[in-house]
């Protein structure tokens, strides 16, 4: 579904990924982990098309496409999604609206007819529950106000709405209380399935007792320096990261 | 000839044409503002009060001063109306009121309705007390220069605690097909205690010539009266406008205005409220979504002299291409006012490189025991949030417009007629070219 092949990308001139190389097939979840400052976030900035990352060199196919030739809109079109480890916040455009459109021109695109108002409210109502999110927060202004909990669940939310065949999960741990990690993760959950893939950006390995991944790998100095299953997650939790550090300053 | 000379012949020019002219009312408070207008001159770049709006450049290269009224052709206003409005329609087409184009269908037992030249035989009292009250001939310019030279206008009436049931709707219309229009009318409200109105005006030009347009209002709002006023500015690139918006607010009195500028080569709109009484509450909002060459300049003065008083200012604004906005928010809050709540805050939006907005608020608080807050910012549109649209699968271009019509739309709230609503929703949307 997604390969990466040496991936080199900077931002405001400071290099940052250095040849990353990661193959996602259909059905798997895949975690990068790795400390501060290490590429985690870019490598999901660079997947969604943020303008600010300048890609200096390899390639990224999505499915045989080129993924960088594509618009954010264009990849969120085939079937990309990003929760942001920060949504913003937008005033005066409420949830219910924001997804109307946002699906309605992802359909569009896909040669699809445009969902009647009351499709829409049946599927929205549906997703809602599986992420456990209330009505009257959909219909208020997207995000304003929202507790940490309530943005990611309102990011969760749309990810099942627009049910992507690749999700990004960027740091979606980071400000949860445990009652919200257990909610959005349960989400999460319900949406694998042998046809989509996952990949979950975190730095702690709290959230995948919850989203259990396939792969692990690890991002340091804007490479993967190491990959491993679920284990390699609790070998960091217990022993940090310096002990990859090593390594890789010993190689 | 330089600018200085333009401006003092032009100047001249207005003078000698007034006493040319023969007035049949009002003469004494012509002969004072032609004076008062003679001392100011047309404001210079200098002028404080329009140092961000090169008004009188405008008027020294667009017109010539004479006196003489255009005449129309005009005969169905059905382009002008707002659509499926149940209202009573004013007209005033180049300064002169129409009655064969107005309707009013509202009895005289809720609203009176009459002509400012007739008034002055009629209602001679009313005018007395209220006419030319409000509106400072001697510290501005157009004011005096309206003051001097208007030739129509009306008064309107509301008895005490009469509810007014259907809207008025003011179509200010300029025809400009046959030569350059100067028209300068006037508009006296009265509402008696416990009365409640709404009135509506709406500004629109036709032809290729250029028009230049005064207006004076005078709203004289009685305790516990309500009014509901809304301004609509949407006229075509030749037109030059100033208008003088003055109200004068008594003890539990409700006052909602809504300002909306989208066209017009220059619109100065000079708005001043006293709030002269308890437990008032007012709302002063605005929306100008420029473009083109065109320019917005909104000069708002809210006036709290007496105690436990609210009022709430807000003022938005969208620039593009090299158009120009300009915002003057004063309050005052005099020494026996205490207890007063006043907000104001002016908001804008620059959306290409050379669109220019100049804001500047000026709060003067002489009381100590108050709730004052202002606040202005000017920014580009936000990347982060468009960012966020698109990486939903919606195109930037429906992103951007999604944020600039929900930036303008908040302050289409406060509307409670739901005709008048959807009509100014439906020129904003258009505007910003809202298709989802």
């Amino acid at each position: 579904m997604l390969r990466i092949k040496n991936l080199q990308a900077k931002v405001a001139e400071k290099q940052i990924l250095n040849g990353i190389d990661l193959k996602v097939t259909a059905g798997e979840v895949h975690a990068i982990m790795g400390p501060n400052g290490s590429g985690k976030s870019t490598l999901a900035s660079v997947l969604s098309g943020r303008e600010d990352y300048e890609v200096t060199g390899g390639e990224i196919d999505f499915q045989g496409k080129n993924l960088l030739d594509l618009s954010p809109e264009d990849r969120a079109r085939e079937g990309i999604f990003m929760a942001f480890q920060y949504p913003v916040e937008i005033p005066g455009v409420s949830t219910i609206n924001f997804m109307k459109t946002s699906l309605n021109q992802i359909r569009e695109y896909r040669g699809l007819p445009t969902l009647d108002a009351v499709s829409f409210l049946t599927l929205m109502k549906e997703k809602m529950k599986l992420v456990e999110i209330d009505q009257s927060l959909l219909s208020r202004a997207l995000n304003q106000g929202f507790s940490g909990g309530e943005k990611k669940r309102n990011e969760i939310f749309q990810m099942a709405m627009l049910e992507p065949k690749l999700a990004i999960l960027d740091e979606t741990d980071s400000g949860l209380d445990i009652d919200a990690l257990r909610i959005v993760a349960n989400g999460v959950n319900m949406l694998r399935s042998k046809n989509n893939a996952i990949i979950v950006v975190t730095h702690y390995q709290r959230l995948l007792d919850y989203i259990v991944p396939d792969f692990v790998h690890v991002l340091y100095k804007g490479k993967i320096v190491k990959s491993g299953t679920k284990e390699l997650a609790l070998e960091l939790e217990a022993k940090g990261y310096d002990w990859i550090k090593n390594e890789v300053a010993v190689a | 000839m330089s600018i200085v000379t333009e401006k003092k012949d032009s100047t001249t020019d207005i003078i000698n044409g007034f006493h040319k002219l023969k007035f049949g009312e009002a003469k004494e408070s012509r002969e004072r503002a032609i004076g008062n207008f003679s001392r100011l001159g047309l404001p210079t770049d200098r002028s404080e009060e329009y140092r961000f709006t090169p008004i009188t450049k405008s008027l020294v290269n667009n017109f010539s001063w004479s006196t003489e009224l255009t005449g129309s052709t005009i005969n169905s206003i059905d382009e002008f109306r707002i659509p499926g409005l149940d209202a009573n329609i004013l007209v005033l087409i180049n300064g002169i009121y129409s009655a064969k184009l107005s309707n009013i269908v509202s009895p005289e037992t809720q609203v009176k309705i009459t002509r400012l030249s007739e008034a002055f035989q009629s209602d001679k009292e009313v005018l007395v007390q209220f006419f030319d009250k409000l509106v400072n001939s001697e510290a501005d310019a157009f004011a005096a220069m309206n003051t001097a030279f208007w030739t129509d206008g009306l008064l309107i009436h509301i008895p005490a605690n009469t509810k007014v049931v259907k809207p008025l709707l003011v179509l200010h219309i300029n025809d400009a097909s046959a030569s350059q229009v100067i028209s300068h009318t006037r508009l006296l409200v009265s509402l008696e205690s416990g009365s409640e109105v709404t009135i509506l005006e709406k500004f629109d030009s036709i032809g290729n010539q250029s028009v230049f347009h005064t207006f004076s209002e005078e709203f004289v709002i009685k305790e516990n009266a309500q009014l509901e006023y809304c301004k609509i500015q949407n006229d075509h690139g030749k037109s030059y406008q100033v208008a003088n918006t003055l109200m004068h607010q008594s003890t539990g009195s409700k006052v909602n205005t809504f300002t909306l500028t989208l066209d017009g080569q220059l619109v100065r709109n000079n708005f001043g409220i006293t709030i002269d009484g308890e437990s008032c509450e007012s709302h002063f909002y605005g929306l100008y979504l420029m473009n083109k060459n065109t320019l917005a300049d909104n000069h708002t003065v809210v006036d709290h002299r007496k105690p436990n008083s609210f009022s709430n200012e807000m003022y938005k604004g969208i620039i593009d291409d090299s158009a120009k906005g300009v915002f003057n928010g004063k309050i005052f809050v005099r020494p026996y006012a205490q207890k007063t709540n006043a907000f104001q805050s002016n908001r804008n939006i620059l959306i290409s490189e050379s669109a220019k907005v100049n804001t500047k608020p000026q709060l003067e608080i002489w009381a100590d025991d108050v709730k004052c807050s202002h606040g202005c910012t000017t920014g580009q549109l936000d990347e982060e949030a468009v960012f966020y649209l698109q990486s939903r699968g919606i195109s930037y271009k429906t992103a951007k417009a999604m944020l600039l019509y929900a930036f303008a739309a908040e302050v289409l709230e406060p509307i409670k007629n739901e005709t008048v609503k959807n009509f100014l929703d439906q020129l904003i949307s258009q505007r910003l070219h809202k298709d989802f």
